[in-house]
């Protein structure tokens, strides 16, 4: 039953993002201009990281992709508690989790293919990474988008109106951000900020995602990448769902 | 006849920042099966959280009910098969065809896809939406849109459906169209409807028992005729003095074509 709820649920999501090619797009706009007019400036600069400075910024802006996307995922189930949308399918058996999957799935697709359009742009601007690195890069877009997602959605339950959501998320993307390393690693960090950037989780996947473009898939920020990665999932995942099941307090 | 709904009891406090909101605060009811009840209260009574709590969506903080013999805390899953459920904003997406948003709803009721295309025929046929399937929900006028929720809340043959202040905003053309609807369905499939609003004369027209609400109590029940006997001092006395009566206060300047309290 779960999996027939969250196809159903995920059909309905992604016909609607379908139905909007604009907004496809449009979500790899702000990464896309980071590449092209940020990219070239590090070209040159000692990062202080293996690989090209590409292999640096690209993990970084795909995370980046991410976040501020799936963080503003929200804003659909907003307009959709004021349609009614969500109390007419919480008054069906159709599962609670399924609610939360097949929407969050949705957003992992999108994600993941505005992704891939950025990263193809990226080999044209002169981006070299091994392939299986690129495709591990992907995976955690889709945990990521999954997890951040869930959030959002849960935050959007609670808020109800685009006046308390849309600060609030602001408030946690961009220190999140800054605070991870997405555009320059923070191994170039002083040490207090170097410290205070590990106590935000995305500084662990984009560390693993840098490795896997240069093709250490075995290291410890590898390691540190999926099990945040895989924590941050299942803990938002849950909260999620368990809005779902209770909202309309 | 039996009793399709009872509860006893059944209140809900909101907590809020600016302190707990006592919404609903005991509401004991008895509904049978195959009537029409009109669950008739000034604004800010607790119709829609006293709805709420019937169909699922939100949990009572005191007291008990069952709907169709399920118990409401026990087998939240079991009242949701047996009652469909219309909220005053209805709960379609303006951007989808009336035609998805039918199909969909078949699924998530757990048709299978043939059975789910079936039955948005039939009900289309059933509520006259059969010329309207491949329209946005949004390009629908009033009268329409409503006859679509109404659909979508009939999916699975509900044994008691809630509409709730299912004629606010509708022209009165519309609004006879509805309450035939509502009459149709109880004669035709003995379903039990549930219905709030604050008209008097749709609740005078349309109900067969009448329960009035005021600050998230019941304050009288009974067939029109015999709460106007007992409270407007005569049958032939106006629901709306009846009503005053009842909850101590005037008719609020709501909309001024129907009589609204
Ligand atoms: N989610 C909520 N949080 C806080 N207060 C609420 C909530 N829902 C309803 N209320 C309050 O409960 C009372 C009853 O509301 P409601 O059931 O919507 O009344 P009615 O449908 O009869 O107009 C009102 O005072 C309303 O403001
Ligand atoms: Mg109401």
């Amino acid at each position: 039953m779960l999996l027939h709820d969250t196809a159903l649920v995920y059909g309905r999501y992604l016909r609607q993002s379908l139905r909007s090619r604009f907004a496809l797009l449009f979500g790899v706009l702000t990464p896309l201009l980071y590449l092209l007019f940020f990219g070239p400036l590090l070209t040159g600069l000692p990062l202080g990281e293996q690989g090209s400075s590409w292999q640096v910024l690209v993990p970084g802006l795909l995370l980046q992709l991410g976040l501020f996307g799936a963080l503003f995922a929200g804003f659909t189930v907003i307009m959709e508690n004021a349609q009614g949308v969500v109390e007419r399918m919480r008054v069906t058996p159709v599962s609670r989790l399924a609610l939360l999957l097949g929407r969050v799935l949705r957003d992992a697709t999108v994600f993941v293919f505005q992704a891939v359009l950025l990263v193809l742009s990226a080999v044209v601007m002169g981006l070299r990474a091994p392939l299986p690195g690129i495709l591990i890069g992907f995976v955690f877009v889709a945990l990521l988008t999954l997890s951040l997602a869930s959030l959002s959605y849960a935050i959007a339950m609670k808020v109800r109106t685009p006046q308390e959501f849309g600060p609030l998320i602001n408030a946690v993307s961009m220190p999140s951000m800054l605070l991870s390393g997405l555009m320059l690693p923070m191994s170039l960090a002083p040490g207090w900020l170097d410290v205070l950037s590990h106590f935000v989780p995305f500084r662990y996947l984009v560390d693993a995602v840098r490795d896997a473009y240069v093709g250490q898939y075995t290291s410890a920020h590898m390691l540190y990448g999926v099990l945040v990665a895989v924590g941050f999932t299942g803990l938002t995942v849950t909260v999620g769902t368990r809005v779902f099941r209770t909202a309309g307090a | 006849m039996a009793a399709v709904i009872s509860a006893a009891g059944l209140a809900r406090t909101f907590q809020t920042r600016h302190g707990p909101v006592e919404a609903v605060r005991g509401i004991d009811l008895t509904v049978r099966e195959g009537e029409i009840l009109g669950f008739l209260g000034p604004n800010g009574a607790g119709k829609t959280t006293t709805l709420r709590m019937l169909t699922t969506l939100l949990k009572p903080t005191g007291g008990a009910a069952t709907v169709a013999g399920h118990d409401l805390a026990a087998d939240p899953a079991a009242v949701r098969r047996a009652c469909g459920y219309v909220a005053q904003s209805g709960g379609v997406d303006p951007q989808i065809t009336v035609r998805e948003e039918l199909v969909t709803q078949g699924r998530m009721y757990r048709l299978p896809k043939a059975g789910a295309v079936r039955r948005t025929a039939e009900l289309a046929r059933d509520l006259g939406l059969t010329e309207l399937l491949d329209r946005k929900t949004a390009a629908l006028s009033g009268g329409q849109r409503r006859r679509l929720d109404i659909a979508m809340a009939l999916t699975h043959r509900p044994k008691v459906l809630f509409l709730d202040e299912p004629t606010t905003g509708l022209d009165p053309g519309s609004r006879a169209d509805l309450w035939d609807l509502v009459r149709r369905l109880r004669d035709e499939y003995g379903t039990t409807v549930f219905l709030t609003t604050h008209y008097l004369d749709e609740a005078d027209a349309l109900a067969d028992r009448l329960v009035i609400v005021d600050k998230g109590v019941v304050a009288a029940e009974g067939t029109p005729s015999a709460l106007k006997l007992a409270h407007g001092g005569s049958i032939d006395a106006t629901l709306q003095d009846t009503f005053l009566a009842i909850t101590g206060r005037g008719p609020a300047a709501a909309d001024p074509a129907p009589v609204a309290v």
